[in-house]
């Protein structure tokens, strides 16, 4: 045999269930009337979001007029351009591109599979999601909670009132590897605690669970609501599965000044934590100006929902190459 | 010394740590939602022998540890010092209590065991995984009994004390497992 390492990284098997699973997910929504589409993977715009790290090539590299183009980190944007043109309820299964996120849950390359519905309001979504879930992975119907009952229970907190000073103290208290200079914002604590914290816990309960309602600080492209007590959160959700982040969720945002005025602040921290800042995207904004229909959008990690299924601990075990077999 | 960024990371890698060379042993990296990155290192304090585990930034870097690890035979002990020849340059190194307390059960002269050097210093001495050790005290052999149901204690000439079949005798020569610190069998030689 020859010495190179040519082989597939996942077995033949694995990637068996993987083609039955591309087939059972489009499936799903062929029966839910939501139209299948593919948009282009580059992009002469990029996500701002400050921990997104986008890959970019050139067009024509040896011209002068060379031309800067980011490969998609989700199919996001377009799809919600088809949205405002005039689609209701859309899905994709994309191939997406995530620079520097290189791990046992991460490859730079994965696949998403990304659905979009008009028909369907915050709950509705997540209840969809459960259900996708309990059809293609047949997993267990999900348990749902909100981000501030996590906290609540899990760091004992409440995320809604606690200052950042309290929150600090409490990642110090409850994560032992922290050394002691370690610097972050609010948010950044937050995320600490939910990963080396709350997730740990998670993984205890035999079901997905979803995570509804996110601080406003974290709505990403999320509305903004008042929660049941009054407060300000974003209609945000997570589903977590088995250890996994599987599923991240918005009811959509549709105010183009608002989503404006986000990527604006999401540059400026990048230019503050010397990052480079990302052409914003003006064809989205143009294309909500004119109208984005009320919808909520969702985005779901197919590799790892087939770790899942598989019962595989590393997510190149589920795909045919990985990314240093590539 | 090289630096490694954190996408670098994998078990084995050498660094510094707070002043202490440190072995890499499980490097994860998470990334929380849409938050920043970071990785949780599990990793070995090569000084002291214990298992800790950092969290890093994603992106940040450490600087690499000078940490070879060479065969050497082991030569003699002034008491204070156990002295280590490097075969191929005829180099002697001492290494401290602290370096061989692992190993100490298992030195016998002109075997070769692993040693990690820091900067030129034994930090830490690994003996080979089976050795010939002489029984020096044990109680009477049961003539006989091959079987070696039961067993009894004995002491070896390095001052470790194994269990073995009956029908051991002083002054023999046994193969140990010095992983199990366990008789493996009589030696040939």
């Amino acid at each position: 045999m020859n010495q190179l390492d040519w082989q597939p990284s996942a077995s033949l098997d694995v990637l068996e269930r993987r083609a039955q699973l591309l087939a059972d997910v489009r499936r799903f929504f062929y029966a839910r009337d939501v139209m299948e589409v593919d948009t282009p993977i580059l992009s002469q715009a990029a996500p701002t979001a400050p921990y997104l790290d986008s890959f970019h090539t050139e067009f024509d590299p040896l011209s002068s007029s060379a031309q800067r183009y980011f490969l998609q980190t989700s199919p996001e944007f377009a799809m919600k351009r088809l949205l405002a043109a005039g689609l209701t309820d859309i899905f994709q299964i994309a191939k997406v591109f995530r620079n520097s996120e290189l791990g046992k849950h991460h490859n730079p390359e994965f696949t998403m599979i990304e659905w979009y519905r008009a028909s369907l309001n915050y709950q509705g979504l997540m209840n969809e999601v459960d259900k996708l879930l309990q059809d293609v992975a047949q997993l267990p119907p999900a348990k749902f909670f909100s981000y501030a009952r996590l906290f609540q229970q899990y760091v004992d907190i409440d995320v809604c009132t606690c200052n950042d000073v309290s929150i600090r103290e409490k990642a110090f208290d409850l994560i032992q590897s922290l050394p002691v200079d370690w610097e972050t914002d609010r948010d950044g604590w937050l995320e600490l605690l939910m990963s080396e914290v709350i997730e740990p816990k998670l993984v205890f309960i035999n079901t997905p669970i979803i995570v509804y309602d996110f601080p406003a600080s974290q709505a990403q492209l999320a509305k903004l609501r008042q929660d049941e007590v009054g407060h300000m959160v974003a209609a945000r959700f997570e589903v977590y599965a088995g250890g996994l982040e599987l599923a991240n969720g918005y009811d959509e945002c549709t105010d183009a000044d608002e989503l404006r005025q986000r990527f604006k602040t999401d540059n400026d921290k990048r230019q503050n934590e010397g990052l480079p800042t990302m052409p914003i995207d003006i064809r989205l904004l143009a294309s909500i100006e004119d109208g984005l229909p009320a919808c909520t959008g969702v985005a779901l990690g197919l590799d790892r929902l087939l770790m899942l299924m598989t019962q595989q601990a590393s997510i190149e075990q589920v795909q045919a190459f990985s990314f240093n077999k590539s | 010394m090289a630096s490694y960024s954190t996408n670098e990371f994998k078990s084995g890698l050498k660094f510094m740590l707070d002043g202490d060379p440190c072995s890499i042993i499980e490097n994860e990296f998470v990334k929380p939602g849409k938050g920043q990155a970071f990785n949780r290192v599990k990793f070995r304090n090569l000084k002291t022998g214990r298992v800790n585990e950092r969290t890093f930034k994603s992106g940040d870097s450490v600087e690499g540890a000078d940490v070879i690890e060479t065969d050497m035979e082991y030569s003699y002990t002034d008491g204070e010092f156990w002295y280590f020849m490097d075969p191929t340059t005829f180099e002697q190194f001492g290494a401290d209590a602290n370096a061989i307390s692992e190993s100490k059960d298992w030195l016998k002269e002109q075997y070769v065991y692993t040693v990690t050097l820091w900067n030129g210093t034994p930090l830490l001495v690994t003996p080979p995984n089976f050795v010939n050790l002489l029984v020096t005290e044990t109680d009477p052999g049961v003539r006989g009994d091959t079987s070696g149901g039961g067993g009894k204690p004995a002491t070896l000439e390095t001052g470790a004390v194994v269990r073995v079949p009956l029908f051991i005798e002083i002054g023999e020569l046994l193969r140990v497992d010095t992983r199990s610190a366990s008789y493996v069998e009589r030696a040939k030689d």
